[in-house]
């Protein structure tokens, strides 16, 4: 439909468009008015009314009365009366909105909270679903181990005549194989993922229940730049140059994925990385010989760690016989399970490790702060004062054109220094019953179950 | 045999005790910690972490303050249930499912095995034999997603996943059938075959051919004389098995999305939960125990050449 209204806009028709979504209006339109109880407060250009957001204090507008804000919070939000809050950030943050939809930040009952053993208390009581309270649409109505989550409507939601559905029930299953044959026996309405080998059957035979959608999410491999080989730049280039990634989406992973030439998934908040790996076998070998491997020969052992599962060993496989084919050299491959794999990547304890990494929120920030010298999951042992100051200079800066040129550079310093190596960027493969109503993809994966519905057919 | 009984009881306190220290250990010596996830926790959160599960204090403290307070800890992965909770949460459903697979075990591995022991080395022996050799070589996750494809997807008997129903509470519901059925043939396999071996033995002895002499009738001869003594290697076999059906099996289980315990045998584990995995352990090893003492108690009463000594 969106696609439609852009078609025909761009054939020279005016549209006037009406809507409540606020992604929507971001997404179709140049122009914008906001009407706000039959009076038109905003009415301005999309671009100005964006660079406009980008300010220090927000002044959020609450759905539910608040009547006071923890002490430890006074600094950074206040109440201007019960209904608005204020918050003010240390340098502006574009994607504090978003921010704002992260987990993280979902509401808690503070009573409830304190009275079950209180906030820093790792599983306090309050989580329990006796003791639960929740503001959202639905309410936990149960929650037994290893079996489904029920959630029903709670009728004192603020919007709750929105709400459709009664109850949802979100089942814990762990196979992929069990959910797509509790799927197929008509048990559930909706899967997480898809197995690989159905997609092919999924496109024949069911194509109107299978989705396959874009996701906030990179795959790529950690090389250990403190550790021989990898310490030396041109052998890690000639690593990257030597894989073909198109056909790794292709023949192995074959979920419609993207071939990755940068880290940051493309189109994030306007933002597309200009830096690209360039794949190429000649140069690879090039630079591999000026490393001191001619063809290969010499090459230390170099073993590739990932987690086990069979959809990793398979791009590890497909990857290891590339380098094979293409630098002549060997690798070995070394599977873990997922403790010891974390442990080994955190104590630095590997040459080249599996890896993937999901945006918290869309913008390029939560992808490429990871590799400054002082986060948490960098774990390549690569540090840079350039990089750094890079993106500590993002986060100060207001002009949104100016923020994302520091970006671009950070991730062309990223991909000439490659400390990673991108493979695919994430696609969500699963699989929907079209009786569901008003579900949307998105690469958050955030789903308002509000709007969600089902279409109930009359009994045949 | 109170005496028995009790020698029994005594004996197992330094088993446990040593099931208990080398569980214990062995998950500490295993890299990677419960707080371990791909994204990193700080230096500080993970110091609060280890504070608030007592991780920071001696070990062997440690470890007196798990064997001693077992079911009252809070589970790693399930931070907001304990030990205790869960099990006893998850442990009925991996006992139905393993009552149901033990009833279909025994029914039919007797059934088959002693119909084959009649006629040893006759196609009535060939055909359950090799149905028994099937049943054994076909692993329980190759079965298991046959019968699923066969009977809930193309025939729609049985639902293809679940436990109880829709609202997971009936005693008997529909989705039961398959992974007892998945499970309960495994183990009838091998009963079968072990049904067959003693029946053959006990067959050939002389007191049998005196009551065959003595004009006893056929099915006579096989419940009230053969019997008896057949059964006794699947007596023997019985305490373990139970053991193992009962405390769930983690491949039935996830492949049938079943809320037993039996994934927690292996989940926990692999999750470093500390607690879970010394309370299933702990848990398990008291089952087997407790079945094989009984199991030496039905020997004694059915092979009456065997003493309590």
């Amino acid at each position: 439909m969106w696609e439609f209204l852009r078609h025909i806009n761009k054939a020279g028709t005016t549209i006037i468009l009406t809507t409540h979504y606020l992604e929507e209006a971001e997404y179709l339109c140049r122009h914008i008015g906001i009407i706000d109880h039959g009076r038109l407060i905003e009415n301005t250009s999309m671009r100005s009314l964006l660079a406009k957001l980008q300010v220090e204090t927000f002044v959020l507008d609450l759905a539910q009365p608040l009547q006071n804000i923890p002490p430890e919070l006074h600094h950074v939000a206040r109440l201007i009366d019960e209904r608005t809050l204020e918050i003010t950030l240390n340098s502006p943050t574009p994607y504090f909105l978003s921010l704002l939809n992260h987990y993280t930040w979902f509401p808690v009952h503070i009573a409830t909270v304190a009275k079950h053993d209180g906030l820093t208390r790792r599983g306090s009581g309050w989580t329990k679903p006796e003791n639960f309270v929740s503001n959202g649409a639905f309410r936990l109505k149960s929650w037994r181990l290893g079996r489904k989550i029920i959630v029903e409507k709670n009728h004192d939601y603020w919007d709750a005549e929105t709400t459709k559905l009664d109850e949802i029930h979100f089942y814990p299953i762990e196979l992929e194989t069990t959910q797509e044959n509790a799927f197929r026996g008509g048990q559930l309405h909706n899967i997480y993922s898809l197995h690989i080998d159905k997609i092919a059957t999924y496109k024949k035979e069911h194509p109107d229940e299978l989705r396959i959608k874009p996701h906030l999410a990179s795959y790529f491999y950690r090389f250990n730049v403190t550790k021989k080989p990898c310490d030396d730049v041109r052998v890690r280039k000639a690593l990257a140059m030597a894989i073909d990634r198109g056909s790794i989406t292709k023949n192995v992973t074959k979920g419609e994925q993207m071939p990755a030439l940068f880290f940051t998934p493309p189109g994030v908040a306007g933002y597309t990385a200009r830096a690209r790996i360039e794949e190429n076998v000649e140069k690879a070998r090039q630079l591999l010989a000026e490393a001191g491997y001619p063809d290969g020969k010499g090459f230390p052992s170099l073993e590739l760690l990932y987690n086990t599962t069979e959809g990793h060993r398979i791009i590890a496989e497909a990857i290891q016989q590339m380098w094979k084919k293409n630098l002549n050299i060997n690798i070995t491959l070394e599977n873990q399970e997922w403790k010891v794999y974390l442990d080994r990547q955190r104590e630095m304890d590997y040459q080249v490790s599996r890896a993937g990494w999901t945006g918290d929120y869309p913008d390029p920030n939560t992808f490429l702060d990871m590799w400054t010298s002082w986060s948490q999951q960098n774990q390549t042992g690569w540090a840079r004062d350039d990089y750094d100051a890079l993106i500590r200079k993002a986060a100060v800066t207001q002009d949104p054109e100016a923020r994302l040129e520091l970006f671009q550079q950070a991730e062309e310093i990223l991909m000439d220094e490659l400390p990673i190596l991108p493979i695919y960027i994430y696609t969500r493969v699963y699989a929907l019953n079209p009786a569901v109503k008003n579900w949307h993809a998105n690469v958050l994966d955030h789903h308002p179950w509000k709007y969600v519905d089902l279409e109930v057919k009359a009994a045949q | 045999m109170l005496k028995f009984i009790l020698r029994r009881i005594l004996e197992t306190i330094p088993v446990l005790l040593c099931v208990a220290a080398m569980t214990f250990f062995m998950c500490r010596l295993a890299p990677g910690g419960p707080f371990d996830e791909d994204k990193q926790v700080t230096a500080e959160v993970r110091e609060l972490l280890n504070k608030q599960f007592n991780l920071d204090q001696p070990l062997h403290k440690q470890f007196i303050q798990y064997i001693t307070h077992l079911p009252t800890l809070q589970s790693f992965k399930y931070p907001n249930r304990t030990v205790g909770e869960i099990i006893s949460q998850k442990f009925p459903v991996s006992a139905k499912l393993g009552f149901f697979s033990m009833c279909i075990a025994l029914g039919l591995g007797i059934l088959f095995g002693v119909i084959a022991s009649l006629r040893p080395n006759t196609y009535i022996d060939y055909v359950p034999s090799s149905l028994a050799m099937i049943g054994i070589c076909l692993p329980t996750f190759v079965m298991g997603p046959l019968l699923m494809l066969v009977f809930s997807l193309k025939l729609g008997w049985f639902p293809a996943t679940g436990w109880g129903g829709f609202s997971g509470d009936q005693f008997f519901a529909s989705d039961m059938v398959l992974p007892s059925v998945t499970l309960g043939f495994f183990y009838a396999a091998y009963i079968s075959r072990l049904t067959r071996g003693g029946m053959l033995d006990i067959l050939t002895q002389d007191y049998i051919r005196t009551a065959k002499a003595k004009g006893a009738s056929g099915l006579r001869v096989i419940l009230k004389h053969s019997l008896r003594g057949g059964l006794l290697p699947v007596i023997s076999f019985m305490g373990p098995a139970v053991a193992g059906l009962i405390a769930g099996s983690f491949v039935i289980e996830t492949i049938f999305a079943i809320p037993g315990l039996g994934q927690d045998f292996v989940k926990s584990a692999f999750n470093r939960d500390y607690t879970l995995v010394l309370g299933v352990v702990m848990f398990y090893a008291t089952l087997i125990i407790f079945l094989n003492l009984i199991v030496d108690i039905l020997q004694v009463t059915l092979n009456p050449k065997l003493k309590f000594d």
